[in-house]
């Protein structure tokens, strides 16, 4: 039962060492290094076990500059048994939706897969779009928020963690699945992984060397989302603190603040 | 080389072990540098000098291309008492004659730089790993364990900083003791080139290295320093571990008030700080030494206990470099009669005796006990500022002469302490 993976991974820049441009609001990206978003860990930590229970092949494949070959070896190093690199300046300003069309293209030509898997979301972005919209593009299943997956006869048990409770769903495969943080906790590369991955191949395509791609559908052309403003959110109001000296007071006095403030 | 095993494995990504990579991948052996940081020197610190003549050695030219902050260009020398200074300040070409050239580091981007001119010759560097542990097999260091994981190799260096647990742990070096490490703490403190430039008197890309005695360790056995990177400046405090347990002030509070003389406010003023680390630097001298070289290891930089302190001058990287550069001429030897033995590897310990490195240790050990004398670092100190402050003390009625001075000074702390000290002095 060797299933065919595919992980996509993407850089995003580390947020504990982010700042906002107080002026602008936009992000300071400048000087930030870069990170593996965290939940394609958990996405690829996910396509580990699942390899490591049912036998398998991992492939990481990322769209992205060409310095993303070092997020792509850290792959190999935790045990991706591939990785494919999609960079190329066309792709540059991509959204979502043009992301999407490049990974799905991707599948396609490295495939077959039986599985295509996602983090939740990236931490710059936090849409959680590109699964969804691969699995359209290839026609496919999909399964949102994932926490487990267990392998049946024709696909998986998939958890989905919801609020407030697990749905539990089955699905054949192929299936686009992407990964919340509970039950992957991405493994720590061994050393022995690490070298390994310093010399291994990162297979890299560009747009003429994608199939069948069609140059209208990437990069600012390809992209119907524009951004239209990004600001940081004003602080809050500070809450107002109820502590009289004995209970019943202090409900008096949290009715008379809510019949003030006109909420009951 | 088989997949599994390497010539060599260095210990930590300082100065020492990132040379030695450099050094030993050069010569084309399999080289493996484990470093438990982020990045090669992600978790290091220093004062803020390399003397470069060492390095300079290995790779010429390296100032042109390292991201070195500032080339030192002014010495200055600062005796403090409470509100007084004395300040020695010389500014000389000659400081920056090639083999007298020193510059201002910092070692997060200095030993990144340092692992990347490795791993450009082949050295392959796994950072974010710990090594717990050492293999030893029929009395032969044989690899190096970490988080469980094996890996061997012929050789191991140790370049594992002052507190080397691993050596330790093989019984080669003796666990630290207080009397015989300096503490430092060090901020980082941001501030505009130009101003800089401006309270330091510099341009362009020279720098200012400056060191304090006196008050601001409050008579404890140590210094200040002070060094000028490009847009920060490093400034910091060190005090024997042991003189500073028996002291009244902890570390933090001597240098809180070192930072608000009236001689270091003005240097500091409205800066940002953006770095403080605290570090051990070995001061002991020779005794500190371990044994140097075993079956199929060798131990090299701070974790051979290779620094010397003399106060205006503190070195420890340049001989770190020096050490690297014997130990890598000592395996490559060794790697030639495939002999991973201690009596093989024996050659490190020669080739570093017969260094300047060892013999300036050697020579200073004279000075270690004088250096260990209180009044160097209070009643001396506050001596010649006191009496250079009266030097320029115009107050009517009969001027005293400045040996009448000195005769009351000495009056004052002993004739006997004062004829000792001197005698110590001569004898050095
Ligand atoms: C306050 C202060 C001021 C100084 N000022 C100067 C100066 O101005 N000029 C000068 O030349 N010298 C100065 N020195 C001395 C100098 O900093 C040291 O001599 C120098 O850093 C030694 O380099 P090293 O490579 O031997 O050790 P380190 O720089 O300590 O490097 C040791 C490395 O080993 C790593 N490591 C440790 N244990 C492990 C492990 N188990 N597994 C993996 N990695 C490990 C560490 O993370 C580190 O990267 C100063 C020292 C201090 C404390």
């Amino acid at each position: 039962m060797n299933m065919k993976i595919m992980v996509c991974v993407k850089q995003v820049p580390d947020t504990e060492m982010i700042k906002v441009d107080p002026v602008t609001g936009s992000l300071i990206r400048e000087g930030v290094p870069s990170i593996i978003n965290p939940f394609d860990l958990n996405a690829l930590e996910a396509a580990l076990q699942l390899r490591g229970e049912y036998g398998g092949n991992v492939a990481a494949v990322c769209m992205g500059p060409p310095q993303a070959e070092e997020a792509l070896r850290d792959c190999l190093a935790m045990g991706a048994d591939s990785a494919v690199l999609i960079s190329d300046r066309v792709f540059k300003d991509s959204d979502t939706l043009a992301t999407s069309y490049v990974l799905s293209l991707a599948a396609r030509q490295f495939g077959p897969f039986d599985l295509i898997l996602c983090g939740k979301h990236s931490l710059d972005g936090e849409t959680g779009q590109v699964g969804p919209q691969i699995a359209e593009f290839l026609g496919w299943n999909q399964v949102t928020y994932v926490s487990k997956m267990t392998r049946t006869e024709e696909g998986f048990v998939i958890d989905r963690e919801m609020e407030g409770g697990i749905e539990k769903v089955m699905t054949r495969t192929p299936i686009v699945c992407t990964v919340t943080k509970t039950h992957y906790e991405p493994r720590k590369a061994t050393m022995k992984g690490k070298l390994m991955a310093k010399k291994a191949h990162v297979e890299t395509v560009d747009s003429k060397t994608l199939n069948g791609l069609d140059t209208g559908r990437i990069g600012l052309v390809g992209s119907p989302t524009s951004v239209a403003k990004s600001f940081v959110p004003p602080d809050g109001e500070p809450g107002t603190v109820i502590e009289e000296p004995t209970a019943v007071e202090s409900a008096a006095k949290l009715i008379k603040l809510l019949t003030k403030a006109e909420a009951i | 080389m088989s997949d599994d095993k390497f010539d060599v494995i260095v210990v930590g990504g300082g100065i020492a072990g990132t040379v030695a990579s450099y050094l030993l991948a050069k010569e084309g052996l399999s080289v493996v540098l484990v470093e438990r940081g982020n990045f090669c020197g992600s978790k290091n610190m220093t004062g803020g000098r390399l003397y470069a003549y060492s390095l300079e050695e290995v790779m010429p030219g390296f100032a042109n291309e390292a991201p070195v902050e500032r080339k030192v260009f002014k010495e200055r020398i600062s005796l403090l008492t409470m509100d007084q200074s004395v300040t020695l300040d010389v500014r000389s070409p000659k400081f920056a004659e090639s083999g007298n050239d020193s510059y201002v580091v910092l070692r997060s981007s200095f030993d990144r730089w340092l692992g990347e001119k490795a791993e450009s010759e082949g050295a392959m560097i796994v950072a974010g790993y710990r090594v717990d542990d050492l293999i030893v097999r029929d009395d032969k260091v044989c690899g190096i364990i970490s988080n469980g994981e094996e890996m061997d190799a012929d050789v191991v260096v140790l370049a594992d900083g002052v507190n080397s647990l691993l050596a330790e742990k093989l019984g080669m070096k003796k666990p630290l003791r207080p009397e015989h490490v300096a503490v430092g703490v060090k901020e980082v403190i941001q501030l505009t080139r130009g101003e800089i430039d401006e309270r330091f008197g510099l341009s362009g890309d020279e720098g200012c290295a400056w060191s304090f005695f006196g008050a601001n360790t409050d008579g404890i056995q140590g210094g200040g320093f002070l060094y000028t990177n490009k847009d920060s400046i490093s400034i910091g405090l060190t005090c024997n571990l042991q003189k500073l347990s028996e002291g009244s002030k902890p570390l933090m509070q001597l240098m809180n008030d070192f930072q608000s003389h009236p001689v270091v406010a003005p240097l500091v003023k409205g800066g940002n700080l953006i770095e403080y680390s605290a570090h051990l630097e070995p001061e002991a001298g020779a005794k500190m030494i371990p044994q140097l070289y075993g079956n199929g290891v060798l131990v090299i930089g701070d974790a051979a206990g290779l620094t010397l302190n003399l106060g205006h001058k503190v070195r420890g990287m340049d001989l770190a470099v020096i050490s690297a550069q014997c130990a890598a001429q000592a395996i490559l030897e060794a790697k030639s009669r495939e002999d991973f033995t201690a009596s093989s590897l024996r050659k490190y310990k020669d080739l570093l005796d017969v260094s300047s490195a060892i013999q300036n240790i050697e020579a200073r050990d004279k000075y270690l006990e004088f250096m260990e004398n209180p009044l160097l670092y209070n009643a001396y100190p506050l001596m010649i500022v006191d009496m250079l402050a009266r030097l320029f003390v115009v107050k009517g009625g009969r001027a005293q002469t400045i040996f009448d001075d000195i005769l009351k000074n000495i009056e004052a702390l002993g004739k006997n302490q004062i004829e000792n000290d001197f005698k110590a002095v001569k004898k050095l």
